[in-house]
Formats: structure tokens, sequence, C-alpha cells
């Protein structure tokens, strides 16, 4: 039961976190004092952090490394910008759309996330990194390709040009191939964003300290085992593969709700991205989840706040990746950050007695 | 009728015959002991038993329900759990968290009710904490609930893996060298959870062993394997002095 409690502390902690840093955001933008660069940033943030708690799921808990995290991200974004524009008028009410776009990308990329988990967690390690990083490549380029467009008949679709779309003359093209979607309504915002993070750490948390978090932890640690006990491995490995990819899609249609213009290019929904989640999660700590939103935080803000050292900026935040990989991972650095812990906790006995 | 009766059961990798002709029954509350040299095919059989492996010919029959050829989660749920020769924990999860993963087909919610945290959860969560903290305690690892598996002492994690096989509910018991690097000591007390398992769960036990002194001591009737094929079956004590075995196995 105590462990229980401390569990449930933890995470509460880290729900106080985002609160409380959603609360000094707001204070700081209603006295005027974050910059326009910073504040084109917070939702982006927001992306970041979702995809990254997310990305954690699929890395931390369930032991798979996947590189195509962004390929999800993309299905959600595309997904839910297409329903979005093209109820624009069907549905007034902007947050009752931007609502049920959310929930359409989820399922969007949960659809992906089944399809593409089927065959790939047959696989494992490095064939698995490899398999999801061609997906999401394949998912990036295949958006690029796409011609549709809608008039009195109907939708209409092409993998050529908007010519060949052969729409009325009243018709609209709505996915321009490699122009992406234009004219996404700008429904997401940073306290729309605060909540989805929220949403999505109470999901993962919950999900980690139940019987469902148990089995997948449990074929992460030991594959043979967890058979031997009873566990259906492909039934949990999906479940939490696909869960993981939901909540990317989510990100996405966070991400696609906050830009007029919204293309797949390497930079957003390409290897680069999936590649920097991975690198927000690896940093705070596999299987932490409050590590990923505070890694996502820093290393998002960071090439920003630099910006006034200009050519120095990457060379700094190289430098902090390393500094900050030592810090986390080094058994040394380890050792001593426990014998420091201990001593302080020592004194703090010591003055309590 | 016996637990397990076990008729010709026999496996090939490619030209080498693995196991051969077995054939073994095992009856309710008895501590059965398989044994021989190494190579013998005493692990296989074990998996061919756990469906790891599928046999090529012969039958297997668990109270009398056939199991042949099933899915290792099957094999399970329909009553056969085991501990491994090289020990096999979840090592990054709680002592407490390895055993309630065993409980995990008999303490059912499903994962909607997990995340959104419903009655059911914490009902179920209360029932299975109450029941893996009474196997712990039986194993005396109540005080380590909290640890993580791979900080246990090497005996007390032989231990576990039992409790983590026995949250399972199973019918029959298969232990793969459970004292595999014990000391004497550690073999003594191993004993006498072996012993106490099967009375107080009133458990049927098959387990492979080398150390003599163990299996003299506990097994009430032996199995001896060579080359995949049995050599002798019955009582512990003729078995160990039946000729053939003692120049197969104990030397001459």
């Amino acid at each position: 039961m105590k462990k229980m409690s401390k569990v449930t502390k933890n995470n509460l902690i880290t729900y106080a976190m985002v609160i409380a840093a959603y609360i000094v955001m707001e204070i700081l933008l209603k006295t005027g004092h974050v910059s326009s660069l910073l504040q084109g940033l917070l939702v982006p943030l927001c992306t970041y952090v979702i995809l990254a708690v997310s990305l954690n799921l699929t890395v931390g808990i369930l032991g798979e490394l996947s590189l195509g995290h962004a390929g999800f991200m993309c299905v959600g974004a595309f997904s839910s910008a297409l329903f979005s524009l093209t109820t624009k008028e069907a549905i007034p009410n902007g947050g009752l759309r931007f609502l049920i776009a959310i929930l359409i990308a989820c399922v969007a990329a949960a659809v992906c996330g089944v399809i593409v988990g089927i065959p790939v967690l047959r696989l494992k390690g490095d064939y698995l990194a490899i398999v999801t990083l061609a997906f999401g490549e394949i998912i990036k380029n295949l958006v690029n390709a796409i011609y549709l467009g809608i008039d009195s008949k109907g939708f209409h679709f092409s993998m050529k040009d908007t010519i060949s779309l052969n729409l009325e003359p009243e018709g609209k093209v709505l996915i321009k191939g490699a122009q992406g979607i234009t004219g996404t309504p700008h429904s997401s915002n940073f306290t729309i964003g605060v909540i989805l993070i929220l949403i999505t750490l109470i999901i993962v948390n919950n999900l980690v300290h139940s019987r469902t978090g148990r089995a997948v932890m449990s074929i992460r640690d030991n594959r043979i085992a967890a058979e031997s006990i009873g566990i259906n491995i492909t039934k949990y490995k999906l479940i939490a593969f696909t869960l993981s990819a939901a909540m990317a899609g989510v990100a996405g249609a966070l991400y696609s709700h906050n830009l007029a213009t919204l293309t797949a290019l390497p930079k957003n929904f390409g290897y680069n991205m999936s590649i920097m989640i991975l690198v927000f999660v690896v940093l705070g700590g596999i299987g932490n989840m409050r590590g990923s939103v505070i890694a996502a935080v820093v290393l998002t803000l960071l090439p920003e706040l630099l910006r006034g050292l200009s050519d120095y900026r990457m060379l700094i935040y190289a430098i902090v990746l390393i500094v900050m990989m030592i810090f986390n991972w080094s058994p040394a650095v380890l050792d001593m950050r426990k014998k420091l812990a201990a001593k302080l906790k020592k004194n703090q006995t010591e003055k309590e007695a | 009728m016996a637990l397990l009766e076990v008729k010709n059961l026999g496996i090939s990798f490619g030209g080498l015959r693995a196991v051969n002709a077995f054939d073994i029954k095992i009856e309710k509350g008895q501590l059965y002991g398989l044994i021989g040299p190494n190579g013998a095919g005493k692990t296989t059989i074990f998996n061919l038993l756990t469906g790891v492996y599928k046999p090529d010919e012969g039958s297997v029959i668990l109270d009398g329900v056939n199991i042949t050829g099933k899915k290792t989660i099957e094999i399970n749920k329909a009553g056969i759990a085991r501990t491994f020769q090289n020990i096999r924990l979840f090592k990054d999860m709680s002592v407490l968290d390895n055993v309630k993963v065993g409980l995990h087909n008999h303490h059912v919610y499903s994962t909607v009710e997990g995340i959104f945290r419903l009655p059911r959860y914490y009902k179920v969560e209360k029932e299975m904490n109450e029941k893996a903290m009474e196997l712990l305690r039986v194993f005396e690892l109540d005080k380590e609930a909290d640890t993580l598996a791979a900080n246990l002492p090497y005996g007390k994690q032989r231990k576990l893996e039992i409790a983590r096989a026995l949250a399972t509910n199973p019918k029959l018991l298969l232990l793969d060298e459970p004292a595999a690097g014990m000391n004497p000591n550690e073999t003594q007390e191993l004993m006498k959870t072996i012993r106490f398992v099967r009375d107080h769960f009133d458990m049927t036990i098959l387990l492979i062993e080398h150390d003599m002194k163990l299996v003299s001591g506990i097994c009430e009737k032996l199995t001896v394997l060579n080359f995949g094929e049995v050599l002798c079956q019955g009582e512990t004590k003729e078995v160990l002095n039946h000729p053939e075995v003692i120049t197969a196995y104990l030397g001459e």
C-alpha cells in the first residue's frame, strides 16, 4: 500500500509541474514578457512533449526502438486538418470541430499503428527500428504525392496533379500534393496543448501501473518467461504500440491546427523529427515520463534562447546534449548522484533529530 | 487417474533425435525427479511439456485434458507453470509486480478500466496485492516487496521465480535445476521450500536436478534419461541403485 501512494505521489508531482509551468507561462504572456518568437514556439512545444511521452511508451515500457514516430504524427496531422477544412462551414463551433478533429487524428493514427504493428512487432531490435523508419518515410512521401479535391459530386482523388482531379469549376482542392493543406482553421492554442499533455501523461502513467502495463513490461524484461506465465505477447505489444501511435496522432492534430499551411517536409514529419523525439526520450530517461517532458521542453527552448549567440548556438546545443547524457547515464556519475542523495538525506535526518 | 500422463513423446532437431519414446506418469501430489547426464534431453522435455517446442509425435495429457502441441500460454492456462535453469525474472520490475504479473489471468480488468481508474481497477488491484503479498510471505520475500527483482540475492531470486510460477495457480509445477549455483546451505533451505510448496499448496512437482543429495532427499519417484531415452524409472532408492544408472550417470 505504501508503494501505491509513492507512485501516485510521483505522478502528481509531474502533473503539478506541468500545471505550474503553464501558470507561470500564462502570467508572463499576460504581462507581455514573452517574445513573439517564443510565443510561436509554445504550441509546437506542447506537440513535442506529447510525442516524447507517447514514444516513451514504446521505447521505455514496451522496450522496442521505433524510428517512425513522426509518421504517426503525420497521419494524425493530415487526417485532422482535412476534416477541419472540409467541415469549416458545416460545424461552425470551432471548439467542437477541433475536438472531433483530435479524435479523428487519434483513430487514424491508431489504425495505422495496428496495420504497421501486426507485421512489425514480430521483429526485434534493429530490424524493428529499420521497418518503423521506413514506415515514417513512406507516409511522408505518400502524403506529398496525394491530390484531393471536393465538388458537388463528392471527393476526387489523384496521385498526379491538380488538373487530373477533374473538378467542377466551383470545386475546391483540399490537398495539393507537395504543397500540402492550406487554410486549416487555427484552433490550437497553448491551453489546449497543456490539457492534451496532461491527458497523455495521465493515460500513460495509469497504463503503466495497471494490469496491462505490467504485462507489457514483463514482455520487455523477459519474453519467454512472460509467455510461460500466460501473457499474450502479441496482444499486449500491439496495445502498447497502438496507444503510442494514437497519442502521436493527437500531437499531429495539435501541430496541424497551429499552421496555416501544412506540408510534409523532412523537417517536420521526416527522419529528423523521429530522431529528435527519440533524443528527448533517451535524454529524459527511458521509461521516465517526467524526464521526457523536461527534456522536450529544455531541448526545444534551448536553441531559441541561445539565438543571441548565433554561430555558437548549435555548438552549445551539442555540448548540453553530451553533458546531459553523461549526467543521466554514465555509471560513475550515477554512483556519485546516489552517494550525494544519501548524504543529503542523512544531513536532513540529523537536522530533524 | 494420473495428473500428468505422457506417452511416446519424441522430437528431432535436424538429424539429432533429442527425445525418443518418452513416457512418464505423475500422480497428484507427487514429488517427481527427472535426472540424467548433460545433454540427455531433460530441459527439452520441459520445453515440450510447456509448448516451447512442438513434439513430432506422442501425447501429453494433463488432468484428462489433451494439451499436446498447444501454445505456451494455453498450456499455462491449462495448469502447467515452470521455472528456468537460468533464472528469468522481470528484472526491472519490483518483486511484488513480478508476482502480480503471474496473477494476470486470474484477476482481470480491462485496459480501459485500468487507464480511467474505474472502480473495478481498485477492487481487483486490492485483491491482487493481497494475494501477491500472501505468496511473498510464504516465501519470506514480503520485506523485499518493493525491491527490484534484479537486486535480490541469488537464492531469493530462485524463490521469487517459484512464487511467480505458483501465482498462475498451476496443477503441475516444473522446476528446472532449482539448486543450480547454490551452496550446500542454500540447497538445504531449498529442499525445505520445495517440500513446503508441495504440502502447503497441495502441488504436484516435477523437477530436473543434478544435485544428488537434493534428488535423493526429496523425490519420491525418479526417471533417468540418457541420450533422449528413458533409462530407468521407479522409486528413488531402487533407481539410484540400479546398475545401469550408476554406469551411465553416477560413474562406476
